[in-house]
């Protein structure tokens, strides 16, 4: 999709006045964030596991190469081939031609972000193929032609009866008079539909959550099942995966899993957790044909060795996104590409550049909320800083901006003349905001009053209550 | 230069190094071969066979599967024939081939009508058996092979898993020693499936529903008793 994260101010101000939208993320503090917030309670060893996670991908990402070499070694012994893939398009170009091998027409997928990323689907219907996406949530936006706003839940920002709409626009046999007004009614009508898909589907494609590099495996998580469907019925079974996705050994992925849905749904453990290794083995009743994995770098080898290294330990789980105040009032879409929320904030500079996505981590209040539940520990305010001194440094920052901070700089170097000011203006502001305690307008502070008032300081600034108690309690 | 040498080299060039020596390639080699365990919850570390198996059942009614208790391997058909006729549901079985579903005398309840081999569309109820089951969450794990079908596990709508009590394990990290005690070498299953519950969706309205593309009833039979061996 043609990224849109320029314009996140203008995207803001739609998602704001668009009511549906704003209904239909009202019910993520009840959802998401409690049921968490329940599943951590529950298990004493969170936090330790926190830990664990953080090393496991640490200890990966510095021997990246390694533990990919050993990764390919063990998927070709299995019998699956590995393809590198340096770019978005050399991705495609890979998943089309094994495609051709077969002459596919329908071809399911399973939810891939990275899919998304190189906007796989586009792709494929240029090429006269028909891609199908099987997540009930990714199938939904596929067919109103829209991007997910959600990395688990991509038609989060939707409502049952739009759901319903599309529903009765596309799925063209389906009787008026069949009842669609119930979230059952809808799953089962996306269930018999796309269960023929799965059967008529040429090749599967899923993404991973994990690669294992010990046994070369790879392993997807679901609740719906559609994923191992995806993969199971067609002649071939294509993993796209970002090579981070990587770690050394079955336990260390264990180890991980336990973070993963707990942080994302809530839940103890996902529904459908699936390890595959190689094609169908001589014998077997059922599996695919062939194995493929399509390793996509995308920009990623660059971010290592960076200040933005730490992002590569990112598993997907969406934490950041459902507890943050931005994403809860805007939704996904208005960070106008792939990956939405704080962990979009500083991934998507980082793959499309500062020119495009440098407004995205300036949509941050640091509340710190991000980092503090993200299971992998990633420093996110603090990358979100780094964005935002290279934006400074490069001057993609409006002239305004910058000459104020310029201003305040001045100050900021001499405290003296800084306290001075500050003592001034407390008074000053105290005694013209006593009556009512706060301001409607101010100058110079349109910005802050245009959207709610301002509080009037009490008459002192915080050096001078702090000067003052700390001479009380000597 | 191809796209595979020039991913390995940013690697090393963004972590300012060359390809990993000998020696330093012990470190991560030596890793993989001891796989070590990492932090197990408390939860399952405390508890004994029969804590476990009451843990496994307690975690697996919470996420919506269902569970018969049975005290002998005789009395399994019989389970799995008044869970149909409870549930309203067809006494038509897709079962797999799996030599160890044989120990079970389904020739006692002749009224299920019983096919063996992978599933088809529209197979409206499979049973299996299992590689093991973790206590920890309530989940089964489940392996391929040429006499176990992966399609079994997913795609009727009832799907009946027969497990026998010494099948079920605490925390996931002592299946996978089972698995690797089984394998010759290092050769996974091509599949291995764990499941939690039935198959579910929340992509809309973040209401729950169960049955998404998956089974939309996952039932358990737990054979309690000593272990089951075939001829």
């Amino acid at each position: 999709m043609q990224p849109t994260s320029h314009a996140f101010k203008a995207n803001v101000r739609d998602a704001l006045d668009d009511d549906t939208l704003q209904r239909a993320l009202g019910n993520m503090k009840t959802g998401f964030i409690g049921k968490r917030a329940a599943a951590v309670a529950r298990l004493p060893e969170f936090e330790a596991l926190r830990d664990q996670g953080m090393a496991i991908k640490n200890h990966t990402l510095e021997n990246l190469d390694f533990y990919l070499e050993t990764f390919e070694r063990n998927v070709t012994n299995a019998g699956g081939h590995v393809h590198w893939a340096r770019t978005a398009e050399e991705a495609r170009q890979i998943i089309l031609g094994i495609c051709r091998t077969v002459d596919a027409k329908t071809v399911t997928k399973g939810k891939s972000m990275i899919s998304e990323e190189i906007a796989l689907n586009e792709f494929l219907e240029e090429q006269g193929l028909v891609p199908v996406e099987t997540d009930l949530g990714e199938y939904i936006i596929q067919l109103r032609h829209e991007a997910p706003s959600h990395i688990i839940a991509p038609a989060i920002h939707l409502l049952k009866g739009q759901v319903e709409e599309v529903f009765r626009a596309t799925h063209t046999d389906l009787p008026a008079d069949r009842p669609l007004g119930e979230v059952h009614e809808l799953t089962d009508e996306a269930r018999s539909v796309l269960r023929q898909r799965f059967l008529e589907a040429d090749v599967g494609i899923t993404g991973a959550n994990f690669l294992i590099a010990e046994t070369g495996s790879t392993v997807i998580v679901t609740n719906e099942g559609n994923g191992d469907l995806t993969q199971t019925l067609p002649k071939i079974h294509i993993v796209l995966a970002s090579l981070e996705k990587v770690v050394p050994t079955l336990e260390d992925a264990t180890s991980i899993l336990r973070l993963l849905a707990r942080s994302a749904t809530g839940q103890e453990f996902s529904t459908y957790t699936t390890f595959s290794t190689g094609p169908r083995r001589p014998g077997d009743p059922d599996g695919p044909g062939e194995f493929h994995v399509v390793l996509l770098d995308n920009g990623r080898t660059a971010m290592l060795g960076t200040e933005f290294q730490d992002m590569l330990r990112c598993i997907r789980c969406s934490a950041c996104l459902n507890h943050c105040p931005v994403y809860q009032s805007v939704g996904g879409h208005a960070y106008g590409w792939v990956y939405p929320g704080p962990m979009g904030s500083v991934l998507t500079p980082s793959l499309l550049g500062v020119e495009e996505a440098g407004n995205l981590p300036n949509a941050s209040t640091f509340c710190g909320k991000c980092e503090s539940v993200c299971p992998m520990r990633i420093p996110l305010p603090r990358m979100m800083r780094h964005w935002r001194e290279r934006e400074y440094e490069q001057g993609l920052s409006p002239a305004p901006f910058r000459a104020g901070l310029k201003l305040w700089a001045f100050f900021a170097k001499r405290p003296k003349l800084y306290r001075l000011g500050a003592n001034l203006a407390a008074r000053l502001l105290g005694r013209m905001g006593r009556a009512t305690g706060r301001f409607k307008r101010l100058p110079l502070a349109q910005g802050w009053t245009g959207g709610r008032d301002l509080p009037a300081p009490e008459g002192k600034s915080f050096m001078q209550q702090w000067q003052q108690r700390r001479r009380e309690t000597a | 230069m191809d796209a595979r040498s020039q991913i390995l080299d940013s690697i090393r060039k963004s972590l300012k190094r060359g390809p990993l020596g000998e020696a330093a390639a012990a470190g991560p080699a030596g890793r993989i071969a001891a796989h070590a365990k990492g932090l197990i919850p408390a939860r399952t570390t405390v508890l004994d066979a029969q804590g476990l198996s009451a843990l496994f059942v307690r975690m697996a009614e919470e996420v919506q599967a269902t569970v018969t208790r049975v005290a002998a391997p005789a009395d399994v058909p019989g389970a799995v024939a008044d869970y149909l006729t409870n549930h309203n549901l067809p006494a038509d079985l897709t079962m797999a081939p799996d030599p160890t579903l044989d120990a079970y005398p389904w020739d006692a309840r002749p009224l299920l009508r019983i096919r063996r081999g992978r599933a088809e569309d529209l197979d409206p109820v499979s049973v299996t058996g299992a590689f093991a089951a973790i206590a920890e969450t309530g989940t089964l794990m489940l392996t391929s092979g040429n006499d176990r079908p992966t399609t079994l596990n997913l795609m009727p709508d009832t799907h009946i898993v027969v497990l026998r009590a010494d099948q079920v394990v605490g925390p996931y990290e002592t299946a996978w020693d089972r698995l690797r005690a089984e394998q010759s070498g290092n050769a996974m299953p091509r599949t291995v499936n764990f499941i939690t519950g039935p198959s579910r969706t929340g992509d809309i309205e973040q209401r729950i529903q169960l049955g998404a593309h998956g089974p939309r009833r996952l039932h358990i039979v737990l054979v309690d008793g000593p272990a089951v061996t075939t001829a």
